[in-house]
């Protein structure tokens, strides 16, 4: 099995250093797009791989790529952002990557800001990744050093500048407008769309977010080729894919592993199945935003068309698991605590909507719940569901609340009917 | 008033970027840095190098989590309170730190020690109930180990 992303990390040693790197075949790829590819050559090559965006969207990287203006006249500097701030709360992903192997992303960078013709690129890195700062801090240094980054890159025309950014922390952060406000400064409030911002992004200049799994697909796409990329996969969405389990299983961790293998080898087999005297009572197969699965959809392959087709969403690939020993309502409850405090509070749906949510739920949980509160819960779903707000974290939040009022709903009305919580 | 090496780190900042606002964040993080917080006093002193307005930079600084408008300890307890270490019991750690310093959220023990604040997911939730203190991060953290942890941060 091949595991291009995570062949060289090993989490026990310190990063690959730029020539450690180099040895191993790096910065090939950027040799190979430089002297020998168009920009629109690199741009074809990442769309025919069917590259899907790994920060949980799933677009087509290379058809996104598309939409930046090309040629000569065209707004400067353009753009390129590495989407580091991974707060999806059971996503664990891209620590790995980036404390795992930092030139991996860079030379990634190096590739999508060829193809779009960026000038300025930025990592945008969540400020509790501390060991993953270090890191790309020395490898950008590494980078510029060699002649990677810099002026006139191989002694080509192509440019590219490199920096660090931490945030400060605001889930917010993550959706690519709002993470360009915290960029320039603001308040992390996401932008109306259209504009889009390969169009008018950073400082209102085309830009591009990448999320880092994504660039980091790169360099090994370029290498080589599409249909090299859509091998690895066992269904129609091509690559490996960083999945991960958390929750009471016998070894929570992340593999990567080829894309579309199914739940029920993630769980029992990658995580070494449930722990002694816990039963799996379903999951979210891709963050804390992502719709529950339960026992019957265990054979469904995670990729973003099957998960999709089951009714819920692939996200960033990271499960968290619900045992049967484990409160459902206590755990939404807990999920709507954190979209409420983390909600921007622009909109009012949102700001207002997801507070309530979160108050019934503890009522609930506490056994002071009223038989209305389920009507409360199921309205919320519709009002703060898609199109209803300026952006996808409500909708998002609403998809774990949906689907355990869907497949848990006799649980939460046991709590009311009761009034107490089964589970304590 | 701010220090002469706090005016140059920030007016670094501001040289990097191509509007003086857009070092806002970073101009907070160097306050913060040396001083453990913001207060109102270098939160106005900072504006005024941004050429914003106090409440502009307020609105930004209130907006993210880990500015602090607040003195904190010496050191910050970040607590993990999201899905993973929820399941995982962090709510045992939550009292245990919380009897043991016998503070809640948000307060500082009367020694100026620790400040204990709850975290959204640190994305380590292979690996919960987890923390992290100053840029320390803790996994697998156990109640028997509490003790331990905090010896090492004085």
């Amino acid at each position: 099995m091949e595991r291009p992303l995570t062949k060289h990390i090993h989490p026990d040693r310190e990063p690959l250093s730029l020539q450690e790197y180099e040895h191993v075949g790096g910065y090939q790829a950027v040799r190979k797009a430089l002297l020998e590819l168009s920009p629109e050559a690199v741009v074809t090559l990442v769309k025919d791989s069917n590259l899907r965006g790994r920060g949980g969207a799933g677009f087509n990287t290379g058809l996104k790529w598309s939409f930046v203006p090309m040629g000569p006249d065209v707004p400067r500097p353009k753009y390129l952002v590495a989407n580091a701030d991974e707060m999806e709360p059971g996503t664990f992903k891209d620590r790995l990557l980036l404390e795992g192997n930092p030139h991996q992303l860079i030379e990634g960078m190096i590739l999508a800001s060829y193809a779009i013709g960026a000038d300025i690129s930025y990592v945008f890195l969540r400020w509790a990744y501390k060991k993953a700062a270090q890191g790309i801090v020395r490898a950008i240094q590494e980078a510029y050093a060699a002649g990677y980054l810099g002026q006139n890159i191989l002694g080509t025309e192509f440019s590219l500048e490199m920096h660090l950014h931490t945030g400060v922390g605001r889930y917010m952060c993550g959706e690519e407008t709002a993470l360009l406000n915290a960029l320039e400064g603001k308040r992390a409030m996401p932008r109306a769309k259209p504009p889009f911002p390969q169009v008018s992004g950073l400082y209102g200049k085309p830009t591009i977010v990448n999320n880092v799994e994504t660039l980091c697909c790169l360099p090994h796409i370029v290498n080589n080729g599409p249909e090299w990329f859509k091998s690895l996969s066992r269904t129609q969405d091509a690559g490996t894919k960083i999945y991960g389990v958390s929750g009471k299983v016998k070894r929570p961790g992340a593999w990567e592993l080829p894309m579309g293998v199914t739940i029920r080898e993630l769980v029992e087999e990658y995580a070494g199945g449930m722990l002694d005297g816990y039963r799996f009572k379903g999951a979210l197969p891709g963050g804390a935003s992502t719709d529950f699965l339960v026992e019957q959809h265990l054979d469904t392959p995670m990729d973003y068309t099957s998960i999709a087709a089951a009714g819920s969403r692939m996200g960033t690939g990271t499960m968290i698991i619900l045992d049967d020993q484990t409160c459902p309502v206590g755990f939404v409850h807990n999920l709507q605590h954190f979209f409420a405090q983390e909600s921007c509070g622009f909109c009012t749906p949102c700001r207002e909507g997801l507070p309530w949510v979160e108050k019934v739920l503890l009522s609930i949980d506490r056994g002071e719940g009223r038989p209305e509160d389920m009507n409360i819960l199921d309205f919320h779903t519709k009002y703060l569901g898609p199109g209803n707000t300026f952006c996808a974290l409500a909708p998002g939040a609403m998809e774990p609340l949906q689907s355990a009022l869907k497949y848990f709903r006799e649980d939460f009305e046991r709590h009311i009917h009761d009034h107490q919580c089964p589970w304590k | 008033m701010l220090t002469t090496e706090e005016i140059a780190q920030i007016e670094h900042e501001i040289s990097l970027v191509p509007q003086k606002k857009a070092a806002c964040i970073e101009a907070l993080k160097v306050v913060q840095q040396h001083r453990g917080w913001v207060s109102d006093e270098s939160l106005k002193d900072t504006a005024t190098m941004l050429g914003m307005s106090a409440e502009e930079l307020d609105s930004v600084a209130t907006f993210y989590n880990l500015i602090f408008r607040q003195p904190v300890g010496r050191h910050v307890i970040l607590l993990c309170d999201s899905i993973s270490c929820w399941v995982m019991g962090y709510e045992q750690i939550r009292d245990y730190l919380m009897q043991k310093l016998q503070i809640t959220y948000g307060e500082t023990t009367p020694d100026g020690r620790f400040t204990l604040l709850p975290n959204v997911c640190l994305g380590t939730c292979d690996r919960a109930p987890a923390l992290m203190i100053d840029d320390h991060l803790y996994q697998n953290v156990t109640i028997e180990e509490l003790d331990v942890i905090l010896h090492h941060h004085r």
